[in-house]
């Protein structure tokens, strides 16, 4: 993964910031003493690490209360977001065309390309009534120099092993669909990932592309003719306008939720994923059904905290959705009005 | 909470800058001059009996030498340059510092304060806790002692003011985009404090509250910093961003008044290409006003 370096202090400060502090820091000497003290007593009394304590529930008063009241929830990150913003996203599709469906999605400086190429094959052994979608991730050098060479490949396995598990159920892409003779013949899906530029949130940001790539996608009508041999012949259509469009209701998007310090934050930038210590993957459709959690990062995370991320996950996915449709329908209804931007634009 | 999506628009061209005059741009492959008088400087190459550009940026004539000064480059150290770098690695006797230029640059152990401000040779044991004093990921304030003939810089953080970074934001902007000026530290008014390195690294962080005897950077302030002072380098950093995407020059006046037109929008709104562009404007427009 592209990694940046930031030292010691940048990470105090980028951590104070998502999780506040105290007040008055020269005024209360004295109480920083206290927190201090009451750090030792739970430590010595149980022997269960520091739990990181939810801001939003009330607590009976304690010691660790009073370090609670304490800190007030300053919620302003570097760039001036709150722990639950994007940043701002520009959506594509379209953009190659040569492809059955692509899009574009630049998030920050996080710069994805998807491109969908439909082609006719084998249904699975264990699945003969249903297409099947097949990813592939690639790293392209143009992100970092560590992805020069093979560099790359860990990275993109790992990814499109995680798009694997968040796609493979039954109802975030209508895989009955796209079946055309059970056992014999079926549309696959060969969705391939590119990543031009890496600004941290890689997942996030390909899930949007691979949903609206999937919106766009066009998958051409197909009729089984019959031969007088008995063989089977498929028939494409001449119109290339006489296509099949999938449905993208249910099609998740993945949020990633990076543990800094006691706190969760949204769509990390790459200095405040050097903080972190492990983060969170979840994805969600638009009716807030979460498909897939994963964990990814060296540290440990809470039970508790993992609960509380999944809560944020779900509500911060659910509300992608309908801006990213909202657009996605803007810019079909443009039509051939649209002007393409592309990469040159 | 809702995530701003929106379609890509096209880059425009901004129409209403100031006409530069006697501006000779060129971009790599153009053709300088084909008069064989001239001495080519950096920048140039000879083709044929024509003087080629090879960088994109602005053609620079002293009488007959002919050079072209790229627009987005890697910093070209000189004597004297105030720079932000971070340290890479930790080697015998000096360290290595990344400093945005071709090669990383050198710290040596001699010119740097030790703690307590002591004159002393340095010791076996000043070696041994070179670690202690700066880490590999550690920023430091330096300026330019002298050049290598390989072209590394050789730094020095023998004043006061410079030294190890504590708690702050750092913003990598083109060294080109970095006006020089007599100095480089800066107390800005708006309530924090920027360091504007000759490499193209500003690092925003918030006023210390007395100026005591420093100890050089030595301590590091770990320390919550308030609200009001991380809200000012928030707004700060957005504002440095956006004077970089519009190629403006960097320097404590342009910081400051695109500061305050950005003061009534969010801070977070300040990086949207249209308010980013309004704000731009005004900032320019007072520039230009105060220049007269």
């Amino acid at each position: 993964m592209a990694t940046v370096r930031v030292s010691e202090a940048e990470k105090i400060f980028i951590m104070h910031g998502v999780q506040g502090g105290p007040v008055c820091p020269h005024g209360d000497q004295k109480r920083i003493g206290c927190m201090k003290t009451v750090y030792r007593l739970t430590l010595k009394s149980s022997s269960a690490r520091r739990r990181p304590r939810s801001l939003h529930e009330p607590r009976a008063p304690s010691g660790e209360a009073m370090l609670c009241c304490i800190r007030l929830t300053d919620d302003l990150r570097l760039d001036g977001r709150s722990c639950e913003d994007y940043r701002y996203v520009e959506v594509e599709t379209d953009v190659v065309s040569n492809t059955s469906g692509s899009a574009r999605v630049k998030l920050g400086h996080t710069d994805i390309l998807v491109g969908i190429k439909a082609e006719i094959g084998r249904p699975k052994l264990d699945r003969p009534d249903k297409g099947c979608l097949e990813f592939f991730v690639d790293c392209s050098a143009n992100a970092t120099p560590e992805f020069e060479g093979r560099g790359g490949e860990e990275l993109g396995t790992e990814i499109a092993n995680a798009l694997y598990r968040v796609y493979d159920n039954e109802r975030s892409v209508d895989l009955k669909s796209l079946c055309i003779t059970p056992m014999e013949h079926c549309w696959i899906l060969y969705i391939d990932v590119l990543l031009l530029q890496c600004d941290g949130n890689l997942f996030d940001a390909i899930s949007l592309a691979i949903k609206a790539a999937l919106f766009s996608t066009k998958i051409p009508k197909v009729q089984m003719m019959e031969d007088e041999e008995g063989t089977t012949e498929i028939e494409l259509s001449d119109d290339p306008f006489d296509c099949v469009r999938l449905n993208t209701e249910n099609v998740p998007c993945i949020v990633t939720l990076c543990k800094i310090g006691q706190r969760h934050v949204v769509d990390a930038t790459l200095q405040e994923k050097a903080c972190s210590v492990a983060s969170l993957l979840v994805s969600v459709t638009s009716k807030g059904t979460i498909t897939c959690v994963r964990k990814i990062g060296g540290g440990s995370l809470d039970p508790e905290s993992i609960y509380e991320m999944i809560e944020t996950g779900k509500r911060v996915g659910k509300a992608l959705h309908a801006p990213l449709q909202d657009i996605l329908n803007k810019e079909e209804s443009l039509g051939k009005t649209r002007e393409k931007v592309g990469f040159i634009g | 909470m809702a995530a701003d999506m929106r379609l890509p628009a096209p880059r425009k061209r901004s129409t209403n800058l100031p006409k530069e005059h006697g501006k000779h741009l060129v971009a790599p492959g153009d053709v300088i001059t084909t008069d064989s008088g001239f001495m080519r400087g950096h920048g140039t190459y000879m083709d044929d009996e024509k003087l080629v550009a090879s960088v994109a940026g602005v053609v620079e004539r002293v009488n007959k030498l002919i050079c072209v000064r790229p627009l987005k480059t890697r910093f070209n150290g000189e004597v004297g340059d105030v720079v932000v770098g971070r340290i890479t690695e930790v080697q015998q006797k000096r360290w290595k510092v990344e400093t945005n230029s071709r090669l990383d640059s050198v710290l040596l152990l001699s010119s740097v304060n030790l703690p307590g401000g002591e004159l002393r040779r340095r010791s076996s044991e000043d070696e041994l806790a070179m670690r202690e004093y700066l880490q590999e990921g550690d920023l430091i304030s330096a300026e330019v002692q002298s050049v290598f003939a390989d072209g590394a810089l050789s730094l020095h953080t023998r004043s006061l003011k410079y030294g190890k970074l504590g708690q702050g934001v750092l913003v990598q902007v083109s060294p080109s985009l970095i006006k020089r000026r007599k100095t480089h530290f800066h107390n800005l008014t708006c309530g924090a404090s920027i360091i504007l390195g000759n490499n193209g690294y500003v690092w925003i962080y918030p006023t210390p509250a007395e100026q005591n005897e420093e100890a050089g950077g030595f301590v590091t302030n770990t320390e919550p910093v308030p609200l009001s002072d991380r809200e000012v380098i928030s707004r700060l950093r957005n504002c440095i961003l956006a004077l970089s995407v519009h190629k403006m020059l960097l320097y404590d006046t342009s910081i400051l008044y695109c500061y305050e037109s950005a003061f009534h929008h969010q801070i977070k709104d300040i990086l949207k290409p249209e308010i980013m562009e309004e704000i731009i404007e005004e900032t320019r427009r007072r520039i230009l006003e105060q220049e007269g």
